[in-house]
């Protein structure tokens, strides 16, 4: 099975090392494969930053996007801009803080989580990468457990692999619990702006 | 009953020179074998092993100097000998290496890299023999051509202002700047010695008169009168600022040793600032050979 | 052949993108020492050998430009050690005239292009294949070199030892043919321990200086190398020159050297055929491909099979010299060559010579900035196949 993943964000939320962590989860720890590909240029400089992730039980052959089936965004820029091409009942995961949802998520099975102010409750908002990874394992299954939390360990410098450890548990334990209460949150036709904001996915 | 007597007629400059290949391209009255002759003297007096030693050149007249020396030497493209040696110099820090080359090649197409060279405090010992002339190409204006000069392409005379060579390497932060003519053999000689046995960027600007190209054409039309007229205009002032030094036509040529200051070459400053990071050679095998990369290759984000 | 130094090998699994992989294919290669001049797509490289080389024992410089960067190599080859450097389109452009001095001076050393969109500044970080013909023709004057492209960041590694290998083995400049897509794209990298790495050493001589002529061809044509600093009074000149060095201007000596250029390569041409074939026992076509475009067109492929058409590919890790009994010999067997490649038609000219009419050969050209779109390669199979 091929999924294509895109992670995006703004400069400093470690948007490519969470890329980094799930490809590396999903080649070395699953052995499996996964390509990486992230955006390069002006439109990478400064605000945005963006990544690519296709990981397959099969050797990767297209090396690019063709239309994503996870997208993770932990800004409102990433959100605007990356939503319109996720593909129809693929799955949203947003920072629930950060990004405002409006229809451009309909059709999007949607999943957010509180990652920014879990980073901040472990002590670093600079893990709030790690949480996501750790959600978005939960959420979609599409790399496996044990194999993220290798790649997050092998990833880090040592003396933050605790920290990042907990980070990871944290979101990945947020998405057993929000499975468990709102297995299915697809929202289809038109849904208020109100509604939409006021939801719990 | 006759004697036979051996005169041993050695001249010790053929230890420097590949006498297999003279007689050299250099046509009568031309100044760089001159300057050859008084590097090869100063080379020998500073007792460096000649097997360590590397001269390397670029494209044109005095660009044939690497030719006619016996050591490791290296003619390399138009411009480009001063990054070639430093290549040289930084994989082998044991060789002296002498990039010896004329004002076109080394200040024109490869002014960047002496600017840069200067500015890295390479150790390097530049020769820069100054003709004014694109030479090997038949008299073409050069940056180094003066004012009013004649040269086939400013049949009128030329008009853009000269460029002042040791100025500039002065300012990119050369440690050792000095000029001479091909009249002040000695003192030449003297200067190539003592810049031999210094460290870093080391420039000597060898004003030197090509009577086929030049000087036919700017009342200069032999040697001779060349030298006669380096006699006459050149004045010694050792430690002049080089923005004093400029060599405009028919006027002063100011001559001698400008700037001589102690200042961390480039292989030093580099050792500083690497400290227990450096290792002049592999390490051995027992050593981690994960030290000095980043925990895993998250150099990709 | 001997095998890498374990103290610049980064044994192991790793994820890790082509640059990445480049650079440490070629400090497993044995070069402690490059020089570069930064230019996107192609940086990492330089970046991440300036961080390792001081514990491997070697140096990276920054140049004032390429002109610099692809001159200053071979002075480091010249005193006895690996190099190479790194650059992107307007960058290798600015090296050419090094890479005729390495080919006429017979500097072993490495140039590594990560091909973006071009002419000009055109596209820094988006892939292209346009500087196919510039790796084979690009100085003035006639040489001939060898040019390896890799399709991903595994054979970044694989290749750029290999390079390395080959640069040493004839005394050439190697170009390795990267591309943006392939330099930027992470992927598992697996190097393997330092014995299993074979390096090809430095042919030195073992002559006696005054009995070595530091140019006369060996058996295979190859001169023995010896460095600056070892006592032979090397003269090293990109005139025309004799077997000593020494410039000899004339239209023989000009035609001796310059076959002998020629012929030192052409001699084991067989041994460069790098190929990687996949399903050619029944194919009555076939997609010759290299570099990035040929994961798009292996994803073709199988679209076009899934739809009944028999249909193969060949890949070439080396596209010089390029594999030309190889490319005649099929075409006499198949219905069409598909070629598609990220430029308007560069190797696909060197197809049309050697298949010489015996079968259709389909263009698929591309400006670059991307890949092609698998549906485009069965496109033009089908057009192949009509
Ligand atoms: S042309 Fe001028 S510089 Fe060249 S050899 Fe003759 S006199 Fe010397």
């Amino acid at each position: 099975m091929l999924t294509e993943i895109r992670i995006a964000g703004f400069g400093g939320q470690g948007v490519i090392l969470s890329a980094h962590v799930l490809g590396r989860a999903a080649a070395i720890g699953q052995g499996g494969y996964a390509t990486m590909t992230q955006n390069y240029g002006p439109e990478a400089r400064g605000g945005a930053a963006s990544a690519a992730l296709v990981v397959s039980d099969e050797p990767i052959l297209y090396p690019y996007l063709t239309e994503p089936d996870i997208l993770v965004v932990m800004s409102q820029e990433a959100y605007s801009r990356f939503t319109p091409e996720l593909k129809e009942g693929g799955v949203l995961i947003v920072e629930r803080d950060l990004v405002h949802m409006d229809s451009k998520a309909l059709g999007r099975r949607v999943y957010s989580i509180p990652a920014t102010r879990i980073a901040e409750e472990l002590g670093k908002k600079m893990v709030l990468n790690v949480v996501m990874v750790g959600f978005l394992c939960a959420i979609t299954k599409a790399v496996d457990r044990e194999a993220c939390r290798e790649a997050v360990s092998d990833s880090v410098p040592s003396r933050f692999k605790e920290l990042n450890l907990n980070a990871f548990d944290r979101g990945y334990d947020y998405g057993i619990e929000l499975l468990k209460t709102n297995p299915e949150p697809t929202r289809q036709g038109s849904v208020s702006h109100v509604e939409l904001e006021s939801a719990n996915w | 009953m006759s004697t036979t007597v051996d005169f041993p007629i050695h001249n010790p400059v053929e230890d420097i020179l590949r006498m297999d290949r003279i007689p050299t391209i250099w046509c009568p009255g031309c100044g760089i074998g001159t300057s050859v002759n008084s590097f090869a003297y100063a080379l020998l007096s500073t007792g460096i092993e000649l097997k360590k030693v590397a001269i390397v050149s670029g494209i044109g007249c005095s660009g044939r100097v690497s030719g006619y020396t016996k050591m490791d030497s290296f003619h390399v493209t138009h411009g480009r000998a001063i990054p070639f040696a430093t290549g040289l110099k930084l994989a082998n820090p044991e060789l002296t290496v002498v990039v010896y080359s004329g004002d076109g090649d080394l200040t024109s197409i490869g002014g960047n890299h002496l600017i840069h060279a200067a500015r890295r405090n390479m150790d390097l010992l530049v020769v820069c023999v100054n003709n004014m002339i694109y030479a090997m190409t038949g008299g073409q204006a050069a940056a180094t051509t003066p004012g009013a000069a004649i040269s086939t392409t400013t049949p009128y005379g030329s008009f853009e202002p000269e460029l002042n060579i040791a100025h500039l390497v002065d300012a990119a932060g050369a440690s050792f700047v000095a000029r001479w003519t091909v009249f002040h053999v000695k003192m030449l000689e003297k200067t190539m010695k003592e810049a031999l046995s210094k460290k870093g960027f080391r420039f000597i600007e060898v004003l030197s008169p090509c009577p086929t190209l030049y000087g036919r054409r700017n009342n200069l039309a032999d040697g001779l009168a060349a030298m006669k007229d380096y006699k006459e205009r050149s004045k010694i002032r050792n430690g002049a600022p080089t923005h004093e030094t400029a060599l405009v036509q028919g006027g002063e040529i100011v001559v001698g040793k400008f700037v001589d200051r102690e200042r961390p070459d480039y292989l030093t400053l580099m050792r500083q600032q690497l400290g227990a990071n450096y290792h002049p050679l592999p390490p051995q095998p027992d050593e981690n050979p994960e030290a000095g990369v980043a925990k895993e290759d998250c150099c990709s984000c | 052949m001997t095998h890498a130094n374990p103290n610049s090998v980064l044994t192991g699994t790793h994820f890790m993108n082509g640059d990445a992989a480049c650079c440490e294919g070629l400090l497993a290669a044995g070069a402690r020492f490059a020089a570069g001049y930064p230019i996107t797509p192609s940086t990492e490289v330089v970046e991440r050998f300036a961080a390792r080389t001081p514990k491997t024992g070697g140096l990276f410089i920054q140049m004032e430009d390429e002109l610099a960067a692809s001159i200053a190599i071979q002075g480091m080859v010249w005193a006895g050690e690996k190099s190479f450097t790194v650059t992107s389109g307007p960058g290798f452009s600015l090296m050419m005239e090094h890479i005729g001095y390495a080919a006429m001076t017979e500097t072993p050393c490495v140039f590594v292009d990560v091909q973006r969109g071009g002419p000009s500044t055109g596209l820094p970080t988006l892939p292209a294949q346009g500087d196919m013909m510039q790796a084979r023709f690009g100085s003035h004057g006639d040489y001939l070199t060898i040019a390896l492209v890799p399709d991903s960041p595994q054979e970044c590694f694989d290749l750029a030892v290999e390079s390395m290998n080959l640069a040493e083995r004839f005394r050439i400049p190697v170009m390795f043919m990267m591309d943006e897509c392939v330099g930027h794209m992470t992927e598992k990298v697996v190097i393997p321990p330092a014995e299993q790495i074979p390096v090809y050493p430095r042919r030195r001589t073992t002559k006696k200086p005054g009995e070595y002529l530091p140019f006369a061809p060996g058996e295979d044509l190859v001169p023995e190398m010896a460095h600056a600093g070892e006592g032979h009074g090397l003269f090293v000149t990109g005139l025309t020159h004799d077997d000593r060095g020494y410039p000899l201007m004339n239209p023989a000596q000009q035609h001796k050297l310059v076959n002998r250029l020629f012929d030192k390569i052409l001699r084991a041409a067989d041994d460069l055929v790098m190929v990687e074939e996949e399903g050619m026992e029944d194919a009555e076509a076939v997609v010759i491909c290299y570099g990035i475009t040929s994961r798009v067109a292996r994803r073709g492929i199988q679209l076009a099979r899934e739809k009944g058409h028999k249909v193969g590919l060949m890949r070439l890790k080396c596209v010089w010299p390029f594999p030309e009994k190889l490319v005649h010999g099929l075409a006499g067997r198949m219905k069409a060559i598909v070629v598609p490649e990220l430029n308007l038609g560069q190797v696909v000219l060197e197809v049309e010579r050697c298949a010489a009419g015996q079968c259709r050969v389909i263009r698929l050209p591309h400006a670059g900035g991307t890949v092609h779109k698998p549906a485009d390669i069965v496109a033009a199979i089908e057009r192949g196949m009509a």
